[in-house]
C-alpha cells in the first residue's frame, strides 16, 4: 500500500449529538470505516448523497478533525493536523474580505513564512495562473463568484502544496462559469502534477473531472465503489456527448440511486434523525442549496434528491457561533 | 445671523473631507456638497428661524427662551472673555481622557472575552449586571468613593465609555465568519497569528462602532457628572448659568456642547469609515 499518497485507513467518525425535544442524546456515526487510497498526483472525485459524509472525510484528511477510528495517512504518516502539504478549497470561497485579491493570494504564503519579497512573484505568477491578473488589487466585494473562487483557488496553489483538496468548490457557480474553470482546474492539476481531492454533487462533473470516481452510501458513509473513469481522447470537441462519458455518468446515476433510496426508506420512519443547528458544517451551506434538488434523471447530470435532506440544511445562524472560537 | 447653527455642520463635513481624500475631483465635490450642506441644513435653519422670532412674536415667555441672536450675543462674550474657551477645555479634557482610558482597557479586555471562552462564561453574569446600571445612577457612589475632584469625573466617563467598546469588541469576536477561521486553521496558523490575521481585522469595524458610541456617551455622562461639584465645564457652565438667572449663557452652554457632540460624532464616522471601507461598501450595494 506504500504507492498510495492518501491512505484513509478503516476511517471511522462519530459526531456526538446533544438531547433535544425530539431525539435523545447519542452518536451520529458520519463515517464508518472508510478505506480509500489515492495515487500520487492522482485526480480523484467523491460523490456520494447529502449528508454521507464527504465533507467529514475532507476535514479529516485536511487535519481540521479527528478520526475517532483509524487513521489518515499522507505520504505515510498519520494526518495529526492541519499543514501546508495540503491546501483546502472551500466552496464558500472563505477569502478575507478586507483584503485584495493579491493579499488574499499572499495570505498562505504568509502562514508559510515566504519572506516579503519573494511574495510579490508568487502572488502575480498565481493570479495570472487563473486569469486574475488584472483584478489583483480589487476586494472580494468587488470580484464575481467564479472570480472569487478563481482567488481562493489561487491562493491555495500559492503554497504549493503537494495535495489540493476541494470540497464542492464550484457548486454555487453558474453552468458557464462552471465549465471554464473545470477546464481551468484540469489545465492547472496537468501543469503541475499535484494530487486532488475533488467533492462534488454533480455527476457530469465527477466523470468529466476524474480520473477515478470514488461514489459513497448514505449515511453511515463508506466507500461503496471507485469506478475508473476512462473517455479516451479527452481531446474531442464534446467530451460530454461521447459514448464512454454517458456510459460512465449512467454507471454513477445508477449506484447512487440506490443509495438515495436507502437514505429515503432509512430517514422516514425516523424523521429528522440529527438535532438542527448543532452541525457546524451545516453553517458553510446556509443560502446554496442550488442543485441539490435539480432534475433526478440520468440526463439531468445531478444526484437523485433526498426529501427532507435540504430542510436539515437550513442552518441556523446561530450555529455559527459553535464554532467562532478554535480554543 | 443663523451661521452658528451651520457652524457645527460645516466643520463636520469639512473634517468629514478631510479624512476622505481623494483631491483629483475636489470641485467637483465642493460643488455637490454645497447643495448638500444646504439640503441637510434647512431642519437646523428653520429650527434657528422660528427659535428667533417665537420668542419675539411673544409666543414663549423670552425670559426663559430668548431669541436666537440673543443666545448668540452672550456666546459670543462668552467666547470673547475666554470663559467659554476654559469650559470647552475642562470638558474635552475630561472626555478624551475618559474616552482614551477606555479604549485602552475596554477592547483589549473585550478581545479577550470574545477569544477565551471561559473567560466569557465567568464574566457575562458580572457584565450583564453592570452594564444595565445606568452610569449616572452611580455618580453619587463615584463621588462618594473618589471625590469631587476630576478623578470621579473621568472615571464615570471611563465606566459609561467602557460598555459600549467592550460589549461591541466582544461581539466582533464572536462574529467573525466560521469558515474564515477554518481556512485559517487549514493553513497551520497558530492561535497567535490566527488571532492577528484573522479575528482582529474581522472585528475592527463592530469595535469601531462601539467606539463611536463611546464617544457621544463620554460627552453626554460628562456634563451631568459637571453639574454636581465642578468648577469648570460645559456643564457647570450651564447649571451655573441657570442658578443666576444668565438664560442666554446657559442657552451658549446647551449650543456649545451640541456642537461639540456632532463634531466628535463626524470625527468618529469618519475614522469608522477609513478602518471598514470593505464592509461599508458590503452594505451599500
Ligand atoms: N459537527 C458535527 N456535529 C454533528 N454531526 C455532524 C457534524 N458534522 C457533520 N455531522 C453529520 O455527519 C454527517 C455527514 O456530514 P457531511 O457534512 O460530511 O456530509 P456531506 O456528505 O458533506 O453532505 P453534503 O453533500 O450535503 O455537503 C451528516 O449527517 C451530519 O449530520
Ligand atoms: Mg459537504
Amino acid at each position: 500500500m506504500s504507492t498510495n499518497k492518501i491512505l484513509f485507513d478503516r476511517v471511522s467518525k462519530t459526531f456526538p449529538v446533544r438531547a433535544s425535544r425530539r431525539s435523545q442524546a447519542g452518536a451520529v456515526t458520519a463515517l464508518d470505516r472508510v478505506t480509500l487510497g489515492v495515487r500520487d498526483g492522482e485526480f480523484l472525485v467523491v460523490v456520494g448523497p447529502s449528508g454521507c459524509g464527504k465533507s467529514t472525510l475532507l476535514d479529516l484528511l485536511g487535519g481540521l478533525s479527528k478520526p475517532s477510528g483509524g487513521q489518515v495517512l499522507v505520504d505515510g504518516e498519520a494526518v495529526v493536523g492541519p499543514g501546508l502539504d495540503r491546501g483546502i478549497v472551500f466552496q464558500q470561497y472563505a477569502l478575507l474580505p478586507w483584503r485584495t485579491a493579491a493579499g488574499n493570494v499572499a495570505f498562505g504564503l504568509e502562514a508559510k513564512g515566504v519572506p516579503r519579497a519573494e511574495r510579490a512573484d508568487l502572488v502575480a505568477y498565481h493570479l495570472e495562473l487563473v486569469g486574475l491578473s488584472g483584478f489583483a488589487d480589487r476586494h472580494p466585494h468587488e470580484l464575481s463568484g467564479g472570480m472569487k473562487q478563481r482567488v481562493a483557488i489561487a491562493r491555495s496553489l500559492a503554497y504549493d502544496p503537494d495535495i489540493l483538496l476541494m470540497d464542492e468548490p464550484f457548486a454555487a457557480l453558474d453552468a458557464q462559469t462552471r465549465d471554464s474553470l473545470q477546464d481551468e482546474l484540469v489545465r492547472i492539476w496537468q501543469a503541475t502534477g499535484k494530487t486532488i481531492v475533488f467533492i462534488t454533487h454533480g455527476i457530469d462533473e465527477a466523470v468529466h473531472l476524474g480520473q477515478r470516481v470514488a461514489v459513497m452510501t448514505s449515511r453511515p458513509g463508506r466507500i461503496k465503489q471507485v469506478i475508473d473513469i476512462d473517455l479516451g481522447d479527452r481531446a474531442v470537441e464534446d467530451v460530454r456527448s461521447t459514448d464512454a462519458f454517458r456510459h460512465h455518468r449512467h454507471q454513477i446515476w445508477t449506484l447512487l440511486r440506490d443509495e438515495v433510496r436507502a437514505a429515503q426508506s432509512a430517514e422516514r420512519p425516523a424523521a429528522p434523525a440529527p438535532a438542527p443547528g448543532r452541525s457546524r458544517r451545516w453553517a458553510r451551506y446556509g443560502t446554496s442549496t442550488v442543485g441539490r434538488t435539480a432534475g433526478t434523471g440520468p440526463d439531468g447530470g445531478r444526484i437523485p434528491a433526498v426529501p427532507g435532506a435540504d430542510a436539515d440544511r437550513a442552518a441556523p445562524a446561530v450555529a455559527r457561533h459553535e464554532e467562532a472560537r478554535v480554543g | 445671523m443663523v451661521d452658528i447653527a451651520e457652524r457645527p455642520r460645516l466643520a463636520a463635513t469639512a473634517a468629514a473631507t478631510a479624512a476622505t481624500d481623494a483631491a483629483p475631483r475636489l470641485p467637483r465635490r465642493l460643488l455637490g456638497l454645497g447643495g448638500r450642506v444646504l439640503h441637510r441644513t434647512a431642519a437646523l435653519l428653520t429650527l434657528a428661524l422660528v427659535w428667533e422670532t417665537a420668542p419675539r412674536l411673544g409666543l414663549v415667555d423670552r425670559v426663559f427662551l430668548p431669541p436666537l441672536s440673543e443666545v448668540l450675543l452672550g456666546w459670543t462674550a462668552l467666547l470673547r472673555s475666554g470663559q467659554l474657551a476654559e469650559h470647552v477645555g475642562a470638558s474635552l479634557t475630561r472626555s478624551l481622557t475618559g474616552l482614551g482610558l477606555a479604549v485602552l482597557t475596554a477592547i483589549p479586555l473585550g478581545l479577550l472575552i470574545g477569544w477565551y471562552r471561559p473567560l466569557a462564561e465567568l464574566l457575562s453574569p458580572l457584565l450583564e449586571v453592570f452594564r444595565n446600571t445606568a452610569a449616572l445612577a452611580l455618580l453619587p457612589v463615584f463621588v462618594l468613593i473618589l471625590g469631587l475632584g476630576e478623578t470621579s469625573k473621568i472615571a464615570l466617563v471611563l465606566y459609561a465609555c467602557s460598555w459600549p467598546i467592550l460589549l461591541n469588541t466582544i461581539a466582533g469576536v464572536k462574529g467573525v465568519d466560521p469558515l474564515l477561521i477554518r481556512s485559517a486553521r487549514s493553513m497551520g496558523l497558530n492561535h497567535l497569528r490566527l488571532f492577528q490575521k484573522v479575528i482582529l481585522p474581522a472585528a475592527v469595524p463592530t469595535i469601531f462602532t462601539g467606539v463611536r458610541l463611546a464617544g457621544a456617551y463620554s460627552i453626554l455622562v460628562l456634563v451631568a457628572a459637571e453639574m454636581v461639584g465642578a468648577k469648570a465645564g460645559l456643564g457647570y457652565l450651564i447649571n451655573y448659568a441657570q442658578y443666576n438667572f444668565a438664560i442666554p449663557d446657559m442657552y451658549a452652554g446647551i449650543i456649545t456642547i451640541s456642537a461639540i457632540g456632532l463634531v466628535v460624532n463626524q470625527l468618529l464616522v469618519a475614522v469608522e469609515r477609513r478602518f471598514s471601507t470593505w464592509r461599508v461598501d458590503v452594505s451599500a450595494s
